[in-house]
């Protein structure tokens, strides 16, 4: 316990936290104090009290920039109090967007890790792939979202589908330059090895690359992961979809419902933090089975 | 060569022998026999005639000619056809099966040590020509509708005709948003790292929600910076610092602790100073972190700046014009804009990189001659 006070990072992190949240409430004091004084004047109410602005300024209703607790109390009022089928559910939405993010995270990281072992069994496929694979990273791939969602919408695919198809372009990416080196990671003396051992091609890759490039995958998996998180977001934002965060954000900006926003971009981030959370998991049961020492 | 090599070879020339048995092209319901195609007719025959690897040894630079040729060739015969029929389709595979052989056979020949390490700059760029050739062949060969997939030379002249319009919109997204939002996102995330280095405490409060903010789908902040800087292009900058400002906060703390003790310790035996450790060793230390989250944040800028413009902008800009010309199934437009800002991404990314080259000459990876 000791030690975890001095050199843990629990109890800093959470004063920091503290820290944040205390800033963001003078902010959202400061930012819609304005607002409020010119709101009394339109209704002409006069001779308001400092503590009653203050109060008011806590609880408006579409504040520029809402307090913690209004965000919080619409994020429950969303998700606990409404039933998870109806549209005004933040789990209803959530689910849209978590199964299209899954959907495309798994078909980005099966078809990323299968393109990375043809790379690294064929080297003609390495030379005339892997140039491109780096250089398509530079390039803001996120900007075809909405074209996919419409190009595919026209020819009658629409829902599920495309969103996730975004998030398999996005996730595939980390996942393919991650375990092109994990598979590559084995040492000269290691494959040496192996051959004495008369072992095949396939063997090889098996007791060998396979294990050795694990810890590679799951660190581009949780890269991955949250990029296709991003993926099926964007991809909610194309007009005509209603379903998913993507599109809460959307309607919330059109309708100025800030607090909607900010409660939708925390379902987002507590979906993100789930499914790396996820992924790190799984990395610390594969870890422990694989027989690693913590 | 090996029984891969050979086998691919066998196909390519197999393909070729389909090609001239079968209808070759139709123009309004009437076939077009092969030999109205001259450029093409030469390459199947060459193409049979190359089955004689088997017997005499042929380069593999050979393959490779074959291939341009009949690249050449098919896209020729795509102004006068109008539909293509299996035997176009199978010169297209014969061509393709062909450039692959040459990337297989070059690639081998060059892990065999007796072509020079530049020539395999080739593989990719053929690679990359087939994958053109053969996306302009199928789109208009086999008249793919527009709105699905336009055709490179289609999306080639939509970029020419509109080069006024793709300026503007890169001028308002590229110029404007992302490198405004790019150095502010970068140079405050650099200066709270240095601030923060110094407490030990706040380090490790700040530096693992940091790393959880990086994850976090931040782009949704976007609606939020247009309702505070309203729809031009300064809202759009605010995305973009605040998508910067994480990755390069936890990369340049990372980077200030490289620097090791004995490093640390010869400094103080200088009798050097805080601010003259950090400039002569520390910083130094750090420049690959950092020009990690530089390059990092070079593509992210450029992906905040474009989707923020889906919520709300003047009109123009680069990801306004993709969400309003989408709408009008103006495909090869929105193709068009792409290739710009994919172009944009890749030369900033690039710039990045060398001054990166430039900056930590002293480093291994650098000296390797790797970037």
């Amino acid at each position: 316990m000791g030690r975890s006070l001095r050199e843990g990072s629990l109890v800093p992190i959470l004063i920091v936290l503290a820290g944040l949240i205390v800033v963001w409430y003078v902010a959202a004091v400061l930012m819609n104090w304005q607002g409020m004084s010119d709101f009394y004047q339109r209704t002409d109410v006069s001779n308001v009290s400092f503590g009653q602005q203050l109060n008011d300024v806590l609880n408006a209703e579409k504040p520029l920039l809402p307090a913690p607790h209004q965000i919080v109390g619409e994020f429950w009022k969303t998700t606990v109090e409404q039933a998870v089928t109806s549209k005004r559910s933040l789990v209803y939405h959530g689910w849209q967007t978590l199964s299209a993010t899954l959907l495309g995270f798994i078909m980005g990281t099966v078809f990323g890790i299968g393109l990375a072992v043809f790379i690294v069994h064929n080297q003609a496929m390495d030379r005339s792939l892997m140039p491109w694979i780096i250089a398509s990273q530079t390039i803001p791939i996120l900007a075809i979202a909405p074209m996919v969602i419409v190009v595919l919408n026209a020819v009658g695919i629409s829902g599920l589908i495309p969103k996730a198809l975004i998030s398999t372009y996005l996730s595939f990416f980390p996942v393919v330059v991650g375990m092109v080196k994990g598979f590559r990671s084995p040492e000269q003396i290691q494959l040496d090895l192996m051959r004495t051992y008369n072992a095949s091609r396939f063997e090889v890759f098996t007791k060998l690359r396979w294990p050795i490039a694990l810890p590679y995958l799951f660190t581009s998996m949780k890269v991955g992961v949250a990029a296709s998180l991003v993926g099926a977001i964007v991809g909610e934002l194309p007009a005509g979809t209603s379903n998913g965060i993507g599109a809460r954000l959307l309607a919330g900006s059109y309708y100025g419902q800030t607090i909607q926003i900010w409660s939708a971009l925390l379902a987002a981030a507590l979906l993100a933090g789930a499914l790396i959370a996820l992924v790190s998991l799984a990395e610390r049961v594969t870890n422990t089975a694989l027989g690693a020492r913590a | 060569m090996s029984m891969f090599q050979r086998l691919l070879a066998a196909f390519a020339s197999g393909f070729a022998l389909l090609a001239l048995i079968f209808d070759f092209a139709s123009t309004e319901g009437a076939p077009l026999p092969v030999w109205e195609f001259p450029v093409v007719g030469v390459f199947l025959v060459l193409a049979l005639l190359s089955l004689a690897r088997f017997r005499l040894a042929l380069s593999y630079w050979i393959d490779g000619g074959l291939a341009a040729l009949g690249a050449i060739g098919l896209i020729m015969a795509l102004d006068t056809l109008q539909q293509g029929e299996p035997g176009y389709w199978f010169a297209l595979v014969s061509a393709w099966l062909f450039a692959w052989l040459f990337a297989e056979r070059l690639s081998s020949a060059i892990s065999a040590d007796k072509v020079r390490e530049v020539a395999g700059v080739l593989i990719p760029v053929v690679f990359g020509l087939t994958i053109v050739v053969a996306w302009e062949a199928i789109t208009r060969g086999g008249n793919v509708p527009k709105v699905l997939l336009p055709s490179p030379s289609g999306i080639w002249t939509s970029l020419i005709d509109n080069i006024p319009k793709i300026a503007a919109d890169f001028q308002q997204t590229f110029l404007k948003a992302v490198l405004a939002g790019y150095v502010l996102g970068c140079g405050a995330g650099f200066l709270v790292a240095i601030a923060i280095d110094r407490s030990p405490f706040l380090k490790r409060g700040l530096l693992p929600l940091g790393n959880f903010i990086s994850a976090l789908p931040l782009i949704g902040i976007a609606p939020i910076m247009v309702m505070w800087f309203g729809f031009d292009w300064p809202s759009k900058a605010a995305v973009v610092v605040i998508m910067t400002f994480f990755p390069m906060l936890v990369n340049t703390v990372a980077g200030l602790n490289v620097a090791g003790h004995m490093e640390r310790d010869l400094m103080r035996t200088y009798a050097s100073g805080y601010w003259s450790t950090l400039f002569k060793l520390r910083l130094p230390a750090a420049a690959p972190f950092i020009f990690n989250a530089l390059k990092i944040n070079s593509t992210l800028a450029l992906i905040g700046a474009i989707v923020a413009e889906f919520f709300g902008t003047p009109i123009v800009g680069m990801g306004f014009r993709i969400s309003s010309e989408i709408g009008k199934l103006n495909v090869e437009m929105v193709w068009a804009e792409i290739a710009v800002a994919a172009l944009a991404g890749s030369v900033f990314y690039w710039v990045v990189a060398l001054i990166e080259r430039a900056v930590t000459f002293w480093h291994p990876s650098v000296r390797g001659g790797r970037a």
